[in-house]
C-alpha cells in the first residue's frame, strides 16, 4: 500500500464515512443548537451588564467587575467541570448541555461586557451632552446614541470572541454532550480510525467559515468613518 | 420693556477649590444677540454649560422664559429642547445621515411620527441651506456642513433660545463664512442668540450688545461699536487690541 492509500484510509475511509456521517450531522445540530443559545444569551447578557455598569453603583459595579474577571480569567474547561461534577453533591442536577449552555453563556458575556463597556467608554463626551442638550435622558442617550455606535465599533473584538467561545462547545465531550467531537471521538474509538475525527473536523470547518465570513460582512456594513 | 428670555443673577460655579464663575449676572431680551469675548479659560463655556446645566452651577439663578431652570421639580429634559446649543466641535452623530441627526430627537424625546418627524427635519436642514444632503453622513460633509447640521438639529425643536460656543473656530477660515451666515439669518428671523466667538466682525454687525468676560466675571459691557472702538476698561482694551492686531 503506498503512502497516499494509507493517507485516505486513515483519514478518508469511504465505508466509514457512511457509517458515522448520520452521528457526525447529529453531532453539527447538537453544536449549532447550543452554539446559537450560547451567543444569544451571552451577548444579551453582556449587554445587560454593560448597561448596568454605566449607571456606575459602586458597589454594584464591584461585584460586576470580579465576576467578570473570574469568568475571563478561569479556563471554560475548569467551570465546565466544577459545575457539572460539583453540583449533584449539593443536590442540583443539571444536564450537561444546560451545563455547557450556562458555563459559556456566562463567559462570552464577561467578555462580552468588558467589550462592549470598552465601546462605551470610546464614544466622546460630547456625544452624550449633545444628546442630553436636545432633551435625551441618561437611558435614552445610551440606547439611541451611545450604544448603536458602542455597538458597531466592537464588532470586530464582539465576533473574535464569539467565535472563541462557540468552539468551546468542543469542551461538552468532556461532560457526554452529543456534539461533534463527541460524535468524533466515539466513532474513532470504536473504528480505531481517525476519518470521524476528519469527518468532525471539516463539520466545524463548514460551520463556523460562515461565521468568520458574517463577522467581516458586519463589519464593513457599519463601518463609517469618523469626520 | 419686555420681560427677558435668559436670565441670570448671581451665578456661580466652582470646580473643587477653583471659583469659574464669580457672580455673573446677565440678561438676554427676545431676539437680542448678545456675544461674549473674552480670554481662554475666562468661563465663557462654562457659563453657557450653565444655562442648560451641562454643568450644574453652584450658586445663583437662571430663568429662561420665566421658569427657574435650577428648580428641582423643573423638567430639564424638557427645558432643554427649548435651549439650543451649538458646539464647537459639531458633534454630529457619526452613524445617522444628517435627516437622522436633525430628526432623532423629535421622534424619541418630542415623540412625534417618523413622517411628520421628517418633514421638519428637512425644513430646519432647508433652512441651513442643506436639505439636499439630508441623506448624507457626517463624515461626508464638510466641517462648514457639518456644523449647519448640527445647528438644524437643535433648530428642529423650536428652541427659544440658541446658545453657541465658538461655532467657527474649528472650521476651515474658507468654511467660516456659510456658517455665520446661517447665525445671521437666525439673527434676522428674530431668534434669541448667545454666542461665545472671536469672530469680530460678526460681533461688529450682528450683535446687539458684547460683553468681555474675564476671571468668571463681566468685566464691560456695551454695543459692539462701542466696546471695540473705545473699551473704558484696560483690560477689555488690552484684549481687543490683541484679537484686531
Ligand atoms: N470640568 C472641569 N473641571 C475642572 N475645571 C474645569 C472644568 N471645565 C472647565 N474648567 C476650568 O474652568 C475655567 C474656565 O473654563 P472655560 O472652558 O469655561 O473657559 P473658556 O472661557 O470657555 O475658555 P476657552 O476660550 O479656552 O474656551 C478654566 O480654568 C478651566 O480649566
Ligand atoms: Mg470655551
Amino acid at each position: 500500500m503506498d503512502a497516499w492509500s494509507r493517507f485516505l484510509d486513515t483519514f478518508f475511509k469511504p465505508d466509514l464515512i457512511r457509517h458515522y456521517l448520520p452521528s457526525i450531522a447529529i453531532g453539527t445540530l447538537t453544536t449549532i443548537e447550543i452554539g446559537m443559545a450560547i451567543v444569544v444569551t451571552g451577548i444579551a447578557l453582556g449587554l445587560v451588564l454593560a448597561v448596568v455598569r454605566t449607571f456606575r453603583i459602586l458597589p454594584i459595579n464591584v461585584i460586576l467587575v470580579a465576576c467578570v474577571d473570574i469568568m475571563r480569567a478561569l479556563p471554560p474547561i475548569v467551570l465546565v467541570l466544577l459545575v457539572y461534577f460539583g453540583l449533584p453533591n449539593i443536590g442540583v442536577n443539571v444536564p450537561s448541555f444546560a451545563v455547557l449552555w450556562i458555563v459559556l453563556s456566562l463567559v462570552l458575556a464577561a467578555f462580552a461586557e468588558e467589550i462592549l463597556w470598552a465601546g462605551i467608554l470610546s464614544i466622546p463626551k460630547g456625544q452624550w451632552e449633545t444628546a442630553r442638550s436636545t432633551g435625551f435622558g441618561f437611558f435614552s442617550t445610551l440606547i439611541y446614541i451611545v450604544l448603536p455606535q458602542a455597538m458597531r465599533l466592537t464588532v470586530p473584538p464582539l465576533t473574535n470572541r464569539t467565535l472563541a467561545i462557540t468552539k468551546n462547545t468542543a469542551l461538552g465531550t468532556a461532560i457526554g454532550v452529543p456534539e461533534i467531537l463527541n460524535q468524533a471521538t466515539t466513532g474513532q474509538s470504536f473504528s480505531g480510525n481517525a476519518t470521524p475525527l476528519m469527518m468532525g473536523a471539516i463539520a466545524y470547518v463548514i460551520l463556523f467559515i460562515p461565521v468568520v465570513g458574517l463577522g467581516r460582512f458586519l463589519e464593513t456594513r457599519f463601518r463609517w468613518s469618523r469626520a | 420693556m419686555t420681560a427677558p428670555i435668559l436670565e441670570i443673577r448671581g451665578l456661580r460655579k466652582s470646580f473643587g477649590h477653583v471659583e469659574v464663575l464669580r457672580g455673573i449676572d446677565l440678561a438676554v431680551s427676545p431676539q437680542e444677540l448678545v456675544f461674549i469675548i473674552g480670554p481662554s479659560g475666562s468661563g465663557k463655556s462654562t457659563l453657557l454649560r450653565c444655562c442648560n446645566r451641562l454643568e450644574e452651577p453652584s450658586a445663583g439663578t437662571i430663568f429662561i422664559d420665566g421658569v427657574n431652570l435650577l428648580d428641582r421639580r423643573t423638567d430639564i429634559n424638557a427645558m432643554r429642547r427649548q435651549i439650543g446649543m451649538v458646539f464647537q466641535s459639531f458633534n454630529l452623530y457619526p452613524h445617522l445621515t444628517a435627516l437622522s441627526n436633525v430628526s432623532l430627537a423629535l421622534r424619541k424625546v418630542v415623540r412625534k411620527s417618523r413622517a411628520e418627524a421628517e418633514t421638519l427635519a428637512l425644513a430646519a436642514l432647508a433652512r441651513v441651506g442643506l436639505r439636499e444632503k439630508a441623506k448624507s453622513y457626517p463624515s461626508e460633509l464638510s466641517g462648514g456642513q457639518q456644523q449647519r447640521v448640527a445647528i438644524a438639529r437643535a433648530l428642529a425643536l423650536e428652541p427659544t433660545i440658541m446658545l453657541f460656543d465658538e461655532p467657527t473656530s474649528a472650521l476651515d477660515p474658507e468654511l467660516v463664512g456659510s456658517v455665520l451666515g446661517v447665525m445671521r439669518e437666525l439673527k434676522q428671523d428674530g431668534m434669541t442668540m448667545l454666542v461665545v466667538s472671536h469672530e469680530m466682525r460678526f460681533a461688529r454687525d450682528a450683535a446687539d450688545r458684547v460683553i468681555f468676560m474675564d476671571h468668571g466675571a463681566v468685566v464691560e459691557e456695551a454695543p459692539p461699536a462701542e466696546i471695540f472702538a473705545s473699551p473704558r476698561e484696560a483690560r477689555t482694551r488690552a484684549f481687543i487690541a490683541e484679537l484686531t492686531r
